[in-house]
C-alpha cells in the first residue's frame, strides 16, 4: 500500500512523466473556508492538483462539493469579508498566487488566467455594450488603443463564431441568445491570449445542441492556441468527451483523481463508482432501477476526521472513521479510500441494480389523456396596444397517454414542451385543439367536471426551491389540498394522511414540522411529490422534475417516481431536456422542436432507430459518460440556433438547421405520419 | 421612443381629467362655504341677501355640472379662473409662489443627490465598517427627524452664531443671487437632509445587491481596476432604482413643505395651500391640485424616459 503525503505524491507523479516540465498551475493542499452565521464552513479541504500547458482538466462533483470554490480560490475572487484561504499554495507559471498583492493579482486575472461562468444570462453587464465589455481587458491589460481593441474584438467574435461582428459589437447582452452570450464570454476570456481558462459549468444553462457547439469550440480553441483548460461540471458526459484528466470532488475533498479513462473505466473510489452508476446512460441498455447513492452529502460546517463519504458508503468498515489519505492505485489514479485495493481486485463491487424493469400496461385500454391538434399562440410583447406578432408556441400537437404509462416529452428550451404541460393542467387556455381527460373534453366540461379533473391531474415542478411556499410547514403544504378538497375529515385524519404521504415519498413523518428552507433540494422535491400525491391523482405532469437535482439525488427521485407509478397506477407526462433521463423513465417518447412534434415512438425505437434528423442530431449532441466512446466519435454538430418566433421558418420548422434539408423542406410543412407501426415522424425524407 | 412619449403625454389628459373630477366634487362635498367665511368670518353680521348676491357673483349658485363644465372649458384654454378670495387670477397667485418652491426643491435635490451618492456608495463598499455605521446612523436620523424641527435647529444655530434671521420678503435669484441663495440654502438643507437619507439608503442597498451580481464577478475576473468595476459596472446599475426615489421626492417638495416654509418664513406653495384650504377658495385649491397632479404625472414620465436612456433593455416601442 503506498501512502504518502499528498504533495509528495503529486510531485512523484509528475516526475514520473519525463516529457513534462513544471506544470502551468500547481495547487497544493488548498484549504478554503467561509465564515457564516452557522460557523466556519470548510468549502475546500486539502485539494491538490496540477494542470499542464494545453491540458484539459475536469473537476466534477455535486453542488457544494467545493469545485467552484476551488476555481474562485485560484482566481482569488472569494467574497472579501467571508472567504479565507488559511492554508495552501497555488503556483501559476512560476509565481505564488496567494503571495501576490491585489494589484499584481488583478494584472493576472483576465490576462493570464480567464474565467468563464455558468450563467451567460447574468454574467454580462446588461447596460454596457458587448463591444465595451470585450475591449475592456484589451485596453486594460494590453494598453491597446480604441481602434486596435475594436479590430481585435471583431477578430475575437469571428473566432467564436458570431456573424456580423461589427454590428454585434454595438449591441447589448439582452439582444443575444444564451448560447451567443456564452460565445461572447469565451471571446472575453480569450481576449488577451491567456495561458489558462477556467470554465465553471460553461454549458449547464444551455441546450444540448448549443452545449455541443460551445464545448467543441472551447476544445478546438484550446488546442489551437495551446491554452490549458479547467472545466468544472457535474455532467459526466461532458467530462468524458473533453477532459484529459479528472478530479472527482466530494464534500470539499478530492475523492479520486487521475486520467479520464482510468477514472471512468476503473473507478477506485466508491463515490466515483456510485456516481457513474447512478446516471441514466444513453450508451448502455436501460436497466431496471437506477442505482443510487443513498443519503445526503454532509454539512461542511461540521468538522470531521472521518472519511467524508463513509455515511453514504455501502463499503464502510471500521477504519473509515479515519480520514484516508490519497492512495496511489493500480491504475495510476489517486483515490481517497482505504479499500481501493479491494475495489481494484474486484472484491467489493457496487451491488447490481435491484428490481425488474417496468411492466408497461398494454395499450388496449382507453387513454387517460388524449390531446388532439393542440395549438397555442401567444401575442408577442409589443407596445401599448399593438402586438409585435404571434408566437406559435405549440402547433398541432396530438398524443395519447395510457393509464400507468410514462410518456416522455423531450426538446430544447423554447420548443413548447412546458406550454403543452401548462395547457393540460389548464393553466393556459388552448388557442385551438382538444384535450380529453378520462373521456371528458376539457374545453366543454362543466365546472364540476373541471374541478374533479383538477384533482386527478397533478403537477411536479422543476424548481424545488421556489415552488414551495417558504412560510408554510411541510405538513401545511401537503395538508392544504386535503382540506380544500375535503379528501379526509378532521385534524387528526389530515395529520395521519400527511404522515402516510411523507412515508410514501421516503421522508420521516417528523418532516411535517419543518419549513422548506430547512430541507435539501432532493427532500423538497419529495415534498412536492407528496403534495401531488395527496390529491390521489391518476395523472401527473412532471415538468423537468429532476433537472435541478444533483446526479446522485436525481437517481433517488427517478426511482421514487417509478415506484409510486407502480404502486398507484399513475400515468406520467415526463417533460425534460435530458435525453438519458427521459429514456430511462419513459415507455414512449415525443420529440418536439419549435412548437411541433417531430417524432413519436416507443422508447427503444426512438433511442435505437430514430428516423427524424432532429432526433438524431439531439442524440448525437448528448455526450455519454465514457471517454473511449466519446473520444472516438466525430461530433456531428448541428449548425445554428433556434429560429426566431417572430420570423418562423416556412415549411418544416427544422429546415433552417437540418443536415438533410432540400428545397422542398422549406416549402411544405411535413405532416406527422406513421412511418412504421407505432412510429410517427414529421419528415418528408424518411 | 418618440411615439411612446407622445402616447404617454396623451395619456396624461385622461389622468388629469380624473383628478379634476375628483377634486372638484370632493371640494363641494366638504362642509364650509367661502362666502360665509369671507363675509361672516370675522363675526360681522351680514344679511342672507348679501350672501346670496355674493354667491351669485362668484357663480356658486349655478348647477354643479355647469360650474364644472365652465371650469373644464376654462382649463382647456389655459384659463384657470380667478381666486375667489383675492379675485386675482389663479395663475398669478400660484406663479409667484411656485418660483420659490421650485427653487427650494431643485436646491434640495442637488444637496441630497450630491451627498447621497458618495454616502450610499461608501457605505455599501465598506459594509459593516465604521463608515457604513456612520452613514447608517446619519440616514436613520434623516428619516426620523422631522424636517421642520431640523429647520428650527438650523435657524436657532444661525441666530445664535451669526445673529441671522430669515428675511421677510423673498428675493428672486435674478434680482440678487447672493441674497436669494443665503435665504434659500437653509430650508433646502433642512428638507435635503431627509431627502438625502432616503436616496443614500436606496443607493446603499441597491449597490449591495448589484455588487453580488454575476457581471461584477465577471468584471473582476477580467482584471478590471476595482475603481472601474465600481464606477462603470456597479454604480451605473445601482443608480437606476434611485432615479425613481429622486423623482418622487422632488415632486413631494413642490407641494408638501407646509411646516418648513412656516419655519423659514417662506411664502411657497405649501403656505398657499393651507391658506386657500382654510378659506375654501375653490378655484385656487383646484388650480393647485391640478398643478401638483400634472407635476407628478410629468415627473413620472421623465423617470420612465430616463430609465430608457440608462438601461438599454428598456425600449418603449409603441
Amino acid at each position: 500500500m503506498s501512502v504518502a503525503d499528498t504533495s509528495d505524491d503529486l510531485r512523484a507523479l509528475r516526475d514520473a512523466r519525463p516529457e513534462v516540465a513544471a506544470p502551468l498551475l500547481e495547487v497544493d493542499d488548498l484549504h478554503t473556508q467561509f465564515a457564516t452565521a452557522r460557523g466556519i464552513v470548510r468549502a475546500v479541504e486539502g485539494v491538490s492538483f496540477t494542470v499542464d500547458r494545453g491540458e484539459v482538466v475536469a473537476i466534477v462533483g455535486e453542488s457544494g462539493s467545493g469545485k467552484s470554490v476551488t476555481a474562485l480560490s485560484i482566481m482569488r475572487l472569494l467574497p472579501r469579508l467571508t472567504g479565507k484561504i488559511p492554508k495552501g499554495r497555488i503556483m501559476f507559471d512560476g509565481r505564488s498566487l496567494l503571495d501576490l498583492d491585489d494589484e499584481q493579482m488583478r494584472q493576472i486575472r483576465g490576462r493570464d488566467i480567464s474565467m468563464i461562468f455558468q450563467e451567460p444570462m447574468t454574467s454580462l453587464n446588461p447596460i454596457l455594450t458587448i463591444g465595451l465589455q470585450i475591449k475592456e481587458p484589451l485596453q486594460i491589460h494590453l494598453g491597446m488603443t480604441d481602434k486596435e481593441a475594436q479590430d481585435r474584438s471583431i477578430e475575437l467574435l469571428q473566432l467564436v463564431g458570431i456573424t456580423d461582428p461589427e454590428r454585434r459589437l454595438d449591441q447589448y447582452p439582452h439582444q443575444f441568445s444564451g448560447g451567443m452570450r456564452q460565445r461572447v464570454m469565451i471571446a472575453i476570456g480569450l481576449a488577451c491570449n491567456p495561458k489558462l481558462i477556467i470554465a465553471d459549468e460553461p454549458t449547464t444553462a444551455l441546450d444540448v445542441t448549443i452545449q455541443a457547439q460551445i464545448l467543441e469550440l472551447m476544445k478546438n480553441l484550446s488546442r489551437q492556441l495551446d491554452i490549458a483548460l479547467i472545466i468544472i461540471t457535474h455532467n459526466l458526459g461532458v467530462v468524458a468527451r473533453y477532459a484529459d484528466r479528472v478530479l472527482v470532488m466530494y464534500a470539499a475533498r478530492v475523492a479520486e483523481q487521475g486520467a479520464a479513462e482510468a477514472v471512468f473505466h476503473d473507478p477506485r473510489h466508491p463515490y466515483s463508482m456510485g456516481l457513474l452508476r447512478s446516471v441514466p446512460r444513453l450508451d448502455r441498455p436501460r436497466g431496471g432501477k437506477l442505482e443510487t447513492i443513498e443519503g445526503l452529502p454532509p454539512n461542511l460546517a461540521d468538522a470531521s476526521t472521518a472519511c467524508r463519504f463513509a455515511p453514504r458508503c455501502p463499503f464502510r468498515i471500521a477504519v473509515c472513521d479515519q480520514e484516508p489519505p490519497l492512495f496511489v492505485t493500480d491504475t495510476g489514479s489517486l483515490s481517497r479510500c482505504h479499500r481501493h485495493e479491494e475495489i481494484a481486485s474486484g472484491k467489493i463491487t457496487w451491488s447490481a441494480a435491484g428490481g425488474a424493469g417496468l411492466n408497461f400496461a398494454a395499450n388496449t385500454t382507453a387513454p387517460v389523456l388524449s390531446v388532439r391538434n393542440l395549438t397555442k399562440n401567444f401575442a408577442a410583447a409589443g407596445g401599448l396596444r399593438s402586438s409585435a406578432g404571434t408566437v406559435r408556441a405549440v402547433q398541432d400537437v396530438s398524443f395519447d397517454i395510457y393509464p400507468g404509462e410514462t410518456l416522455g416529452l423531450v426538446g430544447e428550451s423554447g420548443c413548447g414542451k412546458t406550454t403543452v404541460g401548462r395547457l393540460i393542467l389548464r393553466l393556459e387556455e388552448p388557442t385551438s385543439g382538444e384535450i380529453h381527460f378520462e373521456g371528458v373534453n376539457l374545453s366543454t366540461a362543466s365546472p364540476a367536471e373541471l374541478k374533479a379533473m383538477r384533482r386527478k391531474v397533478q403537477v411536479i415542478f422543476q424548481d424545488p426551491y421556489s415552488s414551495l411556499n417558504p412560510r408554510m410547514t411541510v405538513g401545511q403544504i401537503i395538508g392544504e389540498p386535503l382540506h380544500v378538497y375535503k379528501i379526509v375529515d378532521g385534524r387528526g385524519q389530515v395529520e395521519a394522511r400527511v404522515a402516510e404521504l411523507l412515508e410514501n415519498v421516503g421522508l420521516r413523518p417528523e418532516m411535517a414540522e419543518r419549513y422548506p428552507h430547512q430541507l435539501s433540494g432532493g427532500q423538497r422535491q419529495r415534498v412536492g411529490i407528496a403534495r401531488a400525491l395527496a390529491m390521489e391523482p391518476s395523472f401527473i405532469v412532471c415538468d423537468e422534475a429532476v433537472s435541478a437535482l444533483d446526479v446522485s439525488i436525481q437517481g433517488q427521485i427517478i426511482n421514487l417516481l417509478e415506484e409510486l407509478q407502480r404502486k398507484f397506477k399513475l400515468a406520467f407526462l415526463f417533460i425534460a431536456h435530458d435525453l438519458a433521463v427521459v429514456r430511462h423513465i419513459s415507455a414512449r417518447v415525443v420529440v418536439m422542436y419549435f412548437g411541433r412534434i417531430m417524432e413519436v415512438a416507443d422508447r427503444d425505437t426512438i433511442y435505437g432507430g430514430s428516423l427524424h434528423p432532429y432526433t438524431r442530431v439531439l442524440l448525437d449532441a448528448a455526450p455519454v459518460p465514457d471517454p473511449s466512446i466519446e473520444k472516438q466519435r466525430e461530433p456531428r454538430l448541428i449548425k445554428g440556433e433556434l429560429p426566431s418566433h417572430l420570423a418562423p421558418p416556412t415549411g418544416c420548422v427544422f429546415s433552417t438547421r437540418c443536415p438533410q434539408v432540400s428545397q422542398e423542406c422549406r416549402e411544405v410543412v411535413p405532416p406527422l405520419e406513421e412511418k412504421r407501426p407505432g412510429h410517427f415522424a414529421a419528415c418528408i425524407k424518411v | 421612443m418618440l411615439r411612446y412619449t407622445i402616447n404617454r403625454v396623451l395619456l396624461m389628459i385622461p389622468t388629469l381629467i380624473g383628478v379634476a373630477v375628483l377634486v372638484f366634487f370632493l371640494l363641494r362635498v366638504v362642509p364650509g362655504d367661502i362666502v360665509e367665511i369671507k363675509l361672516r368670518g370675522d363675526g360681522g353680521s351680514v344679511t342672507q341677501e348679501t350672501i346670496d348676491m355674493e354667491r351669485k357673483r362668484l357663480g356658486l349658485d349655478r348647477p354643479l355640472l355647469t360650474q364644472f363644465g365652465d371650469w373644464m372649458v376654462g382649463m382647456a384654454t389655459l384659463d384657470f379662473g380667478n381666486s375667489m378670495w383675492t379675485e386675482r387670477p389663479v395663475v398669478t397667485e400660484i406663479a409667484g409662489r411656485l418660483e420659490l418652491s421650485l427653487q427650494v426643491a431643485i436646491m434640495a435635490t442637488f444637496v441630497a443627490v450630491l451627498l447621497a451618492i458618495p454616502m450610499g456608495t461608501m457605505a455599501a463598499l465598506f459594509r459593516d465598517s465604521w463608515i457604513d455605521y456612520a452613514v447608517r446612523i446619519l440616514t436613520i436620523g434623516g428619516l426620523s427627524i422631522p424636517s421642520f424641527w431640523f429647520g428650527m435647529l438650523i435657524m436657532l444655530t444661525l441666530l445664535a452664531l451669526f445673529n441671522w434671521l430669515p428675511p421677510i420678503t423673498f428675493t428672486p435669484i435674478y434680482v440678487d443671487p447672493i441674497a436669494n441663495l443665503t435665504q434659500l440654502i437653509w430650508p433646502a438643507l433642512a428638507v435635503g437632509y431627509r431627502y438625502c437619507a432616503v436616496v443614500a439608503r436606496m443607493i446603499r442597498s441597491s449597490l449591495l445587491e448589484v455588487m453580488n451580481e454575476d457581471y461584477i464577478r465577471t468584471a473582476r475576473a477580467k482584471g478590471v481596476y476595482e475603481r472601474l468595476v465600481i464606477s462603470r459596472h456597479a454604480l451605473r446599475n445601482a443608480l437606476l432604482p434611485a432615479i425613481t426615489v429622486i423623482g418622487l421626492e422632488f415632486t413631494f417638495l413642490i407641494g408638501g413643505l407646509v411646516v418648513t416654509e412656516q419655519v423659514f418664513n417662506l411664502n411657497g406653495i405649501g403656505q398657499l395651500f393651507v391658506q386657500s384650504v382654510s378659506r375654501n377658495d375653490f378655484t385656487l385649491i383646484q388650480g393647485m391640485v391640478m398643478l401638483i397632479a400634472a407635476f407628478y404625472v410629468f415627473v413620472n414620465l421623465v423617470i420612465d424616459l430616463l430609465y430608457a436612456v440608462f438601461d438599454p433593455r428598456i425600449r418603449y416601442n409603441a
